[in-house]
């Protein structure tokens, strides 16, 4: 953090704070709908939303540290979250997802 | 080690990305239908996070790292889109209706009370008899 406390500017760093406050808020914020979603898709449409969020997270947490590793993490991040999408809407409808 | 030009487009970057990341999540909590709700984060929360992606391209330099970011982007639009679809088939193979007595296009006037899955040519040769 002393790192990036050096070589960042200040308003880039506080830009990157609200940021962050604002992805975890609306994070969470979307986790009524999954709760209280009145439909299946409801919440998986929630949490394909909650699981681009946590990519926009890792981003801005690599802005933060200035560690581009965990660029690969939200790349990582947004393959788990497609896949896990496209694997709930395959076991909705057809009731399977490999048969 | 970041540049003055480079920071400030980072700046605004995030700021636009966390805006679109406010209005998707606001559009799924206030939209009455699945398919509203889709609509609307497909599109704002895909484009919050690539400009994020985008953000940190600009904030890493154009060698080495950034070039993860841009794949990042190019993956985020092309399975984005892919997803949407495939929840809004198969919301409508459960048969999830819309909201405000709108009907599936093909089925001109179907009832809300059929079921979303049926054949559109088969029902409308029904409502055509």
């Amino acid at each position: 953090m002393s790192v990036a406390t050096e070589s960042v500017p200040i308003y880039l760093q506080w830009a990157i704070l609200v940021g962050l406050v604002v992805a975890s808020s609306v994070t969470l914020v979307a986790g009524y709908r999954v709760i209280t979603g009145p439909t299946t898709p409801d919440r998986v449409v929630a949490l394909d939303v909650i699981g681009t969020n946590v990519v926009a997270i890792a981003l801005l947490f690599a802005l933060e540290t200035t560690e581009a590793l965990f660029i690969d993490v939200s790349l990582v991040l947004a393959i788990i979250g497609f896949i896990s999408t496209i694997a709930v809407a395959r076991y909705v409808t057809e009731g399977d997802i490999i048969e | 080690m970041v540049g003055t030009i480079a920071a400030v487009v980072a700046t605004a970057l995030i700021v636009v990305g966390s805006f679109f990341l406010l209005v998707g999540t606001v559009g799924l909590l206030r939209l009455p239908d699945v398919y509203n709700r889709m609509h609307a984060t497909s599109k704002a929360t895909t484009l919050g996070a690539a400009s994020m992606f985008l953000a940190c391209a600009v904030f890493f330099g154009p060698q080495g790292e950034s070039l993860t970011a841009v794949v990042g982007i190019v993956f985020l639009f092309l399975t984005a889109p892919t997803g949407a679809h495939m929840i809004s088939r198969s919301a409508q193979k459960m048969g999830v209706e819309f909201a405000g007595g709108a009907t599936w296009p093909g089925a001109t006037d179907s009832t809300p009370e059929a079921p979303a899955d049926a054949d559109p040519e088969g029902s409308d040769a029904e409502s055509a008899d």
